[in-house]
C-alpha cells in the first residue's frame, strides 16, 4: 500500500517567530523527496510537523486519506530515522527492531521472526543480541533503518541520517537507503543540508530558504535550470549578472550589464528575455576570449582545475569567475572578454 | 611529567584522610568505653552501650519514625522531583532559566530559616498535624537532590530516543516508563540514596517540626545528650554509620559506586 503525503499551506511558529510560511508540498506515492537547505531554513520543522512533534498554526497534513494534522504522534504510523540514530540504549539490537511490532501487539514469535528477517536485510543478523553501545555508527544507523522499516510504515522520514557518519560510509549508506526505499516503494521524506546527498538519492528535491520552498524539482532540473537567483547560487552558479534590455531587434536583444558592458543575446538561444533579468551561469558557462562580443574583464588569479583553468576576473559589472581552455592560457593582468554560452546560462527574474 | 607524587600532595592527602576518618575512629572507640561518660581513648572495652540503645524505647520509636519519614519523604520528593526534572530538561528552551533554581532553594536557604518558615506557615498558620508537617518538611528538604541528580541524568539523555519510541507507536506516558525511566535509572537510585541519607541525618528542619509525641532519631540523640553524656550516643552514631556503610556496600555490589560521580 503506497500513499501520497500532502502538506497543504502549513504555517508554524516558535513563540512569536514564524518559521514556516504557508508551505505546501506533495510527495507522490512511492516517491523520495528531499528537503534541502541550510540550518534554520525550516526543513527539520517541516519533518517534525509531519511526525507530530510540532503542531502547525494553520494548514493541513494528509497521508493518503488520513488527516494527520491533529493526530497524536504515536498514532501516525510513520517510520523515522534520526541523525543520532536514537536507538534504545537499554534494549538489544533485536528488541530495538522489534519495538514497533510490540506496540502493534504482534505476538512474540512473529515479532522475533520479522525483526530477524529485517536485521538480515540490513546485514546485521550476527548482532541481534548486542546492545547498541557495542555497534559502530554505520551499524547503528542500519539498526535504526531496520527499526523504521520493519513496521512497514506508509511513510518513511529521514532527519539528516548520514551526518554523523564518515564520508565513505555516507556514500555507501545513502545507496543502501535508496535501494531499500525503492524495493519497498515507501513514500519518503528526507531532510538534509548536503546537496550531493539530496541530489543523488531523490526523485525530487525541495530547496528551502527562510521557511519557504524556493524550488521543487528533479535534481537534474535544479542543477541545470534553477528557477531563481537563490537556487542558482545554491546549486553553484558563481556568476549572477543583473541586466537591463536596451534594444530589441526581432529575436536579438541588446542588454546592458552594470558598468555599461552590452551583450547581444538571441531569444532563439536563451529563451524569452524580459526587460530586466539576471544572467546566471557557472564558471564553465563563460568562455574566456581575446576579443569578441562579451564582457570586458581584467584577469586575476588563475587556478588549475585539471580540465580547465579557472580565472578570477574583475569587470565593470563586478567580480566574475570563468573557466578558460587549457590550450590557450592567459596570465594574471591580461585583458579578455567573457562570452556567455547560451546552453549553460539561465535567464532569471531580477531579485527583489 | 613524572609519575612520582609530590611530597606536599602526599601530606595533604594524608591530612584529608585523617580528618575524614579520625572522628569515626574516635566515635567507635568512645562507644566501646567502659565508662559512663564519653571519652577517648576508651577505658576498658564493653558492648554495654550498644545493648543499652535497645533498652531506651525512645530510640526505637524515633528510629522507626526516622526510617518511615526518610522512605516516605524520599518517595514523595521523587514523585514530584522526577516529573519536574523531566520538564526542566525536555522543555529547557521554552522554560525560563531561573525556574530550575527554584527547585534547589531548600538547600540554598539556611536550614534553620527553612525549618522555621515551615513551622510558621504549615504547622501554626495552616494547622496541619505535626506528623504531616514533618513529612512535608522532609520531602521539601530532599527535593533538590531528586531534581538535581535526576536532572543530571536527563541532561545526558537524548530525547530523540523518546521521539523514536513515540513514532513507533508507543504513547507518551508509556514511553516515559519503558524508555526514559530505564535510561535514567542510575540517576534515580543516586537521588534516592542522597535524599534518604539527607532525611535520616537531618536535625535543623526536624528541630522545628517535631512536636509532642513525635520525634526523629537525630533529635532524640540530641535530647538524650542533654540529659545523659554517656557513650550511648557514640554507639547510636556507630550504628547509623554502619547502616550507611551497608547501603553503600549494597549499591557497590549491585551498581558500582562510580554512578554517584557520573
Amino acid at each position: 500500500m503506497t500513499v501520497s503525503l500532502d502538506i497543504d499551506n502549513i504555517a508554524a511558529h516558535y513563540g512569536s517567530t514564524q518559521v514556516l510560511k504557508d508551505l505546501s508540498l506533495s510527495v507522490k506515492a512511492g516517491e523520495l523527496v528531499s528537503l534541502l537547505g541550510s540550518s534554520g531554513c525550516g526543513k527539520t520543522t517541516t519533518l517534525r510537523l509531519v511526525a507530530g512533534f510540532l503542531t502547525p498554526t494553520s494548514g493541513t497534513i494528509r497521508l493518503g486519506d488520513r488527516d494527520l494534522t491533529r493526530l497524536p504522534a504515536h498514532q501516525r504510523d510513520i517510520g523515522l530515522v534520526f541523525q543520532n540514530y536514537a536507538l534504545f540504549p537499554h534494549l538489544s539490537v533485536l528488541d530495538n527492531v522489534a519495538f514497533g511490532l510490540k506496540q502493534r501487539k504482534i505476538e512474540p514469535a512473529e515479532r522475533t521472526r520479522r525483526a530477524k528477517a529485517m536485521l538480515d536485510r540490513v546485514g546485521l543478523s550476527d548482532f541481534a543480541d548486542r546492545l547498541p553501545g557495542a555497534l559502530s555508527g554505520g551499524q547503528k544507523q542500519r539498526v535504526a533503518l531496520a527499526r523504521a522499516l520493519v513496521i512497514e510504515p506508509p511513510l518513511l522520514m529521514f532527519d539528516e541520517p548520514l551526518s554523523n557518519l564518515d564520508a565513505k560510509l555516507r556514500v555507501d549508506m545513502r545507496v543502501e537507503i535508496r535501494k531499500l526505499q525503492r524495493a519497498n516503494g515507501t513514500t519518503s521524506l528526507y531532510v538534509t543540508h548536503d546537496q550531493e546527498e539530496a541530489f543523488s538519492i531523490s526523485d525530487r528535491v525541495a530547496i528551502m530558504n527562510a521557511g519557504r520552498i524556493m524550488q521543487l524539482d528533479a535534481p537534474e532540473v535544479l542543477y541545470q535550470r534553477p528557477a531563481n537567483a537563490f537556487v542558482a547560487r545554491f546549486v553553484g552558479f558563481e556568476n549572477l549578472i543583473p541586466m537591463t534590455v536596451k534594444a530589441r531587434d526581432g529575436a536579438k536583444v541588446s542588454a546592458e550589464a552594470p558598468g555599461g558592458a552590452v551583450l547581444t543575446l538571441s531569444e532563439a538561444e536563451f529563451g524569452p528575455i524580459p526587460d530586466r533579468f539576471v544572467l546566471a551561469t557557472r564558471a564553465d558557462g563563460l568562455s574566456v576570449q581575446h576579443e569578441g562580443a562579451g564582457i570586458p574583464v581584467e584577469l586575476g588569479l588563475r587556478t588549475y582545475l585539471g580540465r580547465a583553468y579557472q580565472y578570477e576576473t574583475r569587470s565593470s559589472a563586478g567580480s566574475l569567475i570563468a573557466n578558460g581552455s587549457l590550450a590557450e592560457p592567459f596570465t594574471t593582468g591580461d585583458r579578455a572578454v567573457l562570452v556567455p554560452k547560451p546552453e549553460q546560462c539561465c535567464i532569471l527574474k531580477p531579485e527583489a | 611529567m613524572t609519575d612520582r607524587i609530590h611530597p606536599l600532595l602526599a601530606v595533604f592527602a594524608g591530612l584529608v584522610f585523617i580528618f575524614l576518618v579520625g572522628p569515626l575512629v574516635i566515635m567507635i572507640g568512645a562507644s566501646l568505653s567502659d565508662t559512663n561518660f564519653l571519652t577517648f581513648p576508651p577505658r576498658g572495652l564493653t558492648l554495654h552501650w550498644f545493648t543499652h540503645i535497645f533498652e531506651v524505647t525512645a530510640f526505637k520509636t524515633t528510629a522507626i519514625t526516622s526510617l518511615q519519614l526518610a522512605f516516605a519523604g524520599t518517595f514523595l520528593s521523587l514523585l514530584f522531583g522526577i516529573p519536574a526534572a523531566y520538564a526542566l530538561n525536555r522543555f529547557r528552551v521554552e522554560l525560563p532559566s531561573w525556574l530550575s533554581t527554584v527547585y534547589v532553594l531548600p538547600i540554598l536557604i539556611p536550614e534553620i530559616v527553612f525549618g522555621f518558615s515551615l513551622m510558621k506557615s504549615v504547622t501554626i498558620d495552616s494547622g496541619f498535624p505535626v506528623g504531616l508537617t514533618l513529612l512535608i518538611g522532609h520531602a521539601l528538604l530532599v527535593l533538590p537532590y531528586s531534581v538535581r541528580v535526576v536532572s543530571a541524568s536527563l541532561a545526558a539523555f537524548d530525547f530523540s530516543i523518546e521521539e523514536a519510541a513515540i513514532s513507533l507507536g508507543s504513547p507518551p506516558l508509556k514511553t516515559f516508563f519503558t524508555i526514559v525511566l530505564p535510561n535514567i535509572r542510575a540517576g534515580v537510585i543516586a537521588a534516592f540514596i542522597l535524599a534518604f541519607i539527607t532525611s535520616i541525618n537531618d536535625v535543623s528542619v526536624s528541630l522545628f517540626l517535631t512536636g509532642p509525641g513525635i520525634s526523629t532519631l537525630p533529635i532524640q540523640i540530641l535530647a538524650y545528650m542533654e540529659q545523659f553524656f554517656d557513650p550511648t550516643m557514640a554507639a547510636v552514631s556507630v550504628l547509623l554509620m554502619l547502616l550507611t556503610v551497608g547501603v553503600m556496600a549494597i549499591v557497590e555490589a549491585t551498581l558500582g559506586l562510580t554512578f554517584l560521580t557520573k
